[in-house]
């Protein structure tokens, strides 16, 4: 009995393999052709379901399905766990894995200073594209008559130290640092209220439990038509911005100085050491995504600033920003 | 079950002794202006698991639970053997995903089970072995997009990718 | 009747053969979706979001709704046929549905469910077209504060769930609450409780994780050992009379399923909360008032019927916060909001005002997905119930791959599939004990809400506790959760002094 069950274990084994094996000398294609995904390709997103991370990683992939830019599919899979620190060590654990590419934001820099036993160099990472760069603006709530920045200044100080709340999404997140910015900018402290999600700081707003927040142009967006919130001024340079954010004023233009700017990066990455053919593939997708009028028509829409970027010169990109941004986390005394 | 009971009790004390230490590892006290530190929550919850537990084998010296005085035991001999062979199977076909992939593992863990603890017909188990990696690879791979583990069995998996994508 | 003109145009949308057909394939794909342990809304709603490219803005939504709706119903099959919640929101149908399909009353489990989720969507459907604006206000009017009260509010309702073991019940919740911590302290941005440094639990402590290790794995050890090896699970019968009986006995559920309803989509419309202690607070309602709160647990039907109504009440419910502040309140709604933004639409306030078509057309499609989720649903019961008649050597491998499957889908990751089997296998060992695994299950969900709630109060308030009491609704929920919290305390005192 039991000889014949292995014996037909194995019939059953060599059945799938035959299949299996017959299918792939059949197809496997010729060798000179460009890279090409052979199946479907991990879009890691460095962020929870429903952020803005995870809403254009999704807008992305929808782009390339409606126009079949790829081949194959890719499939967003969230890995947002420790400000993307879960992201970044799968990254690292994956080199020279062609079928994995990565939506990043700022957690790319924040998250392996501050958690520097995760050993991730972002370096490393192929770099494909940089695809927008998001900003901030300071906003209050529009039943509170603060017009302009000064007034608002004035309003901080007159409630006294660390009685006004200032909504973000956690210490070491980006708001978090455009918040200290402020502080040292102006000299006052502010009380900083983590919450969930950009979404949700906007609501919290609107539902007066705070008194400010720094948002992205497309959380406030629909708030700000409604006449519920009110932008005072723009942490980008002056004339970055267009549509209807570019009427927005800049700390720059307002006399604060040209170090008021701060931008949230969109970029795409993969993992270190994948071919050069395969990160050509990449760079011409999101070429062509980035070209695609559904991408264009976003970008102006929620204030986004285009700024395409790719290979070498994303990589000195971010590794200057990865200065920059120990500066702030330095001064904020988020590391030391 | 006395026994049973205590050595439960005993091995849940420890773990939420691991679980202080820790969540010790972030501010655990109350912080000014602020409210409890990030390790506060875990802390003082673990705290109250060792106390939870502390009352369980307080009971069961006392002998006022219903379990600490059950004479039945734990687990029978018939139910040992049950509880090995379905979690061990388990155990096996989870480890065996990191090298053969699910659909590698699947038909192996179908037709170990229905053959061997439930001996069906051959060609029931073998229609099963065959259709249930099938309909998971339709189900999730084609219609819903999700990439199931494939360990070594990968490649095998592109030619299927090129026909159905 | 502005309102009932709108409406209309909105049927007039949600009827065209496109938007119709787009309804009754959406709601069965739905149902299966969310028929399979581990795999809800969110799955479906993500996975297709790109298909929606397809079509005009209007059918796009009306479709996920469709399947989110879909999903909600099939929700609460794995929860009564296997016993394993395919999402948290269903996590409150197991208790009395689970006894019920052991009994042998499988089918009438699953009408009443299917019926409690018609009764809660339609009423939610018709609260929200009649009151949508307003209620906006109360969602804004609700901050942390209100949000912690809310939280303690559901804990209390859920004390009274566990065993007659009240340090096992506590562990139980204790231990839940522990794991719910793992991952990332939101207020310092530190990671958290790390164990042996292994980045799989970056993510924390996933519930389904639990939830399916507990109640998958852990369910079918226990009934091997229980039904000795080869024994049917359910022996249920279903017959177009069977299911007018059933429908027939539920109309003395009627005040339970009113009171899930209402009360879900209050508890739903509320930005952070979502339908999960909507469900929870039903159930345990339902319970606290029934005059036979003893067989709650042991397969009351009213105890299908309060979860059920109250989640698909939710899940209407909210869809007001995402329409109206474009804030989602439950996963499966920030994924529709990313759709509703690459759709070109803003959610806000002025979504209702600038783009009524769309509005509308979404709210008449409710109705309608709502009766054909219903009747997709019936139609199917006798499947499932064949499904159940399998000899238990074959529908337990099944089950067990399921779960693995399942469990891998929501992170991609095997160290998920590792921590289910422990929990599955511990969590056996445990119940044969008498830990009761409920409070735990349900405290991993309820447990980051209600730690991110009260810090954010704390630090609002300078670290001043009074700010739970001092605003009028927190103090009113606060004051309500902790006499609630008290009286199950009572109950037991006074059953010792009896005993003595």
């Amino acid at each position: 009995m039991k000889s014949i069950n292995v014996g037909k274990l194995a019939l059953i084994g060599a059945a799938f393999g035959l299949a299996f094996g017959g299918a792939v000398t059949a197809i496997s294609g010729d060798a000179n052709a460009q890279w090409q995904p052979r199946k479907p390709v991990e879009f890691v997103i460095m962020a929870g379901q429903g952020g803005g991370a995870d809403r254009l990683a999704r807008f992305i992939q929808s782009i390339i399905e409606k126009h079949k830019m790829s081949p194959k599919p890719l499939v967003p899979i969230n890995k947002g766990g420790g400000s993307g620190a879960e992201a970044l060590s799968y990254l690292k654990s994956k080199p020279g894995d062609p079928h994995i590419i990565m939506a990043t934001l700022n957690s790319l820099y924040t998250t392996p200073l501050r958690q520097p036993g995760l050993g991730v160099d972002i370096a490393t990472f192929t770099p494909i594209a940089r695809m927008a760069e998001d900003t901030f603006q300071l906003w209050v709530h529009s039943d509170t008559g603060i017009k302009t920045v000064d007034e608002y200044v004035k309003a901080v100080k007159k409630a006294g130290a660390r009685n006004w709340k200032m909504g973000g999404t956690g210490k070491g997140q980006e708001d978090s640092l455009v918040t200290a910015m402020l502080e040292k900018k102006f000299g006052f402290k502010v009380t900083y209220i983590p919450y969930k999600g950009g979404g949700k700081v906007a609501k919290e707003l609107i539902g007066k439990h705070i008194d400010s927040t720094v948002n992205n142009p497309s959380e406030q967006a629909g708030f700000w038509d409604a006449g519920k919130s009110r932008p005072l001024a723009s942490f980008t340079p002056k004339g970055k911005l267009k549509g209807k954010f570019g009427g927005i004023p800049t700390f720059e233009e307002l006399g604060y100085g040209s170090d008021m700017v701060y931008y949230m990066q969109r970029s795409v990455v993969a993992p270190a050491n994948i071919g050069k053919d395969v990160q050509k593939f990449y760079v011409d997708l999101f070429q062509k995504v980035y070209q695609s009028a559904e991408w264009q028509g976003y970008l102006s829409k929620k204030g986004l600033i285009p700024g395409w970027l790719t290979g070498q010169a994303l990589t000195d990109y971010f590794i200057a920003e990865r200065a920059a941004h120990k500066k702030l986390l330095k001064a904020s005394g988020e590391i030391k | 079950m006395r026994v049973a009971e205590l050595v439960m009790a005993l091995a849940m004390a420890v773990f939420s002794l691991y679980l202080m230490w820790k969540s010790a590892e972030l501010p655990i006290g109350w912080i000014p202006e602020e409210g409890p530190g990030g390790g506060a929550f875990p802390f003082w919850l673990s705290v109250g698991m060792l106390v939870c537990c502390v009352v369980i084998v307080i009971r069961w010296f006392r002998r006022t639970s219903p379990l600490s005085r059950s004479t039945e035991p734990y687990m029978d001999a018939r139910t040992v053997r049950i509880f090995a062979l379905a979690a061990g199977s388990l155990f096996v076909m989870v480890a065996s995903i990191h090298l053969i992939g699910v659909y590698g593992a699947i038909p192996l863990f179908l037709i170990f089970y229905m053959r061997y603890m439930g001996s069906h017909p051959w060609r029931l188990t073998g229609v099963l072995a065959v259709a249930m990696p099938v309909v998971t690879f339709f189900f999730f791979e084609i219609a819903l997009k999700i990439s199931l583990p494939k360990g070594k069995t990968e490649p095998l998996f592109y030619p299927l990718y090129d026909m159905f994508l | 009747m502005e309102i009932f003109d709108l409406l209309m145009g909105g049927f007039a949308i949600a009827l065209q053969p496109l938007n119709l057909g787009l309804i009754v394939f959406g709601c069965a794909v739905g149902l299966f979706i969310g028929a399979m342990p581990g795999l809800g809304s969110v799955n479906g709603v993500a996975i297709l979001l790109p298909m929606t490219f397809l079509v005009p803005p209007t059918s796009a939504i009306i479709f996920l709704g469709a399947i989110y709706y879909g999903a909600m119903y099939g929700g609460a099959i794995s929860s009564i046929m296997l016993g394993i919640p395919g999402a948290s929101t269903a996590v409150a149908t197991t208790f009395d549905g689970r006894p019920m399909a052991l009994q042998g009353k499988a089918d009438f489990a699953l009408v009443a469910a299917a019926t409690a989720s018609f009764v809660g969507g339609s009423i939610s459907i018709v609260l929200f077209t009649l009151f949508a604006p307003p209620l906006a206000d109360v969602a804004l009017a609700f901050g942390p504060p209100e949000e912690f009260a809310l939280m303690i509010l559901a804990f209390a309702t859920f004390i009274g769930l566990g065993g007659d073991d009240i340090p096992k019940t506590f562990f139980s919740i204790f231990i839940g609450l522990v794991f719910s911590a793992v991952g990332l302290d939101i207020v310092s941005g530190q990671p958290r409780l790390i164990f042996f440094e292994l980045p799989g639990f970056f993510h924390g402590v996933n519930f389904l994780v639990l939830a399916i290790g507990i109640y998958g794995i852990g369910e079918i050890l226990w009934t091997m050992e229980v039904s000795k090896g080869n024994v049917v699970v359910s022996q249920a019968n279903v017959t177009i009379r069977g299911i007018g009986k059933s429908l027939r006995a539920l109309l003395k559920t009627t005040k339970t399923m009113l009171m899930g309803s209402f009360l879900g989509y209050f508890v739903g419309i509320l930005p952070a909360a979502g339908a999960t202690p909507g469900s929870l607070m039903a159930y345990g309602i339902a319970k606290a008032t029934s005059k036979d709160s003893d067989s709650f647990g042991k397969g009351n039907v009213e105890g299908v019927v309060a979860p059920e109504a109250a989640n698909n009440a939710a899940s209407t419910g909210s869809m007001l916060p995402m329409l109206t502040l474009g804030i989602p309140g439950s996963p499966t709604t920030a994924i529709l909001l990313g759709g509703m933004v690459i759709w070109g639409l803003e959610p806000g306030p002025l979504l209702f005002v600038e783009h009524k078509e769309f509005v509308w057309g979404l709210i008449a499609s409710l109705y309608a997905a709502n009766l054909f989720a219903l009747l997709i649903n019936i139609a199917f019961i006798p499947m499932f119930i064949w499904v159940l008649k399998m000899p238990f050597t074959i529908l337990a491998p099944i089950i067990f791959i399921l779960c693995i499957v399942g469990g891998y889908a929501p992170t991609n990751s095997m160290h998920d599939i590792w921590l289910m089997f422990i929990f599955g296998v511990v969590g056996y060992l445990m119940r044969k004990l008498d830990y009761p695994m409920a409070p735990a299950v349900l405290a991993i969900v309820l447990g980051p809400l209600a730690e991110r709630s009260m810090r954010q109060s704390l630090i609002g308030s300078h670290g001043d506790m009074m700010t739970f009491f001092e605003r009028p609704i927190s103090g009113t929920i606060m004051v309500l959760g902790i006499v609630l919290l008290l009286l199950p305390l009572v109950k037991i005192v006074r059953r010792r002094e009896a005993a003595t």
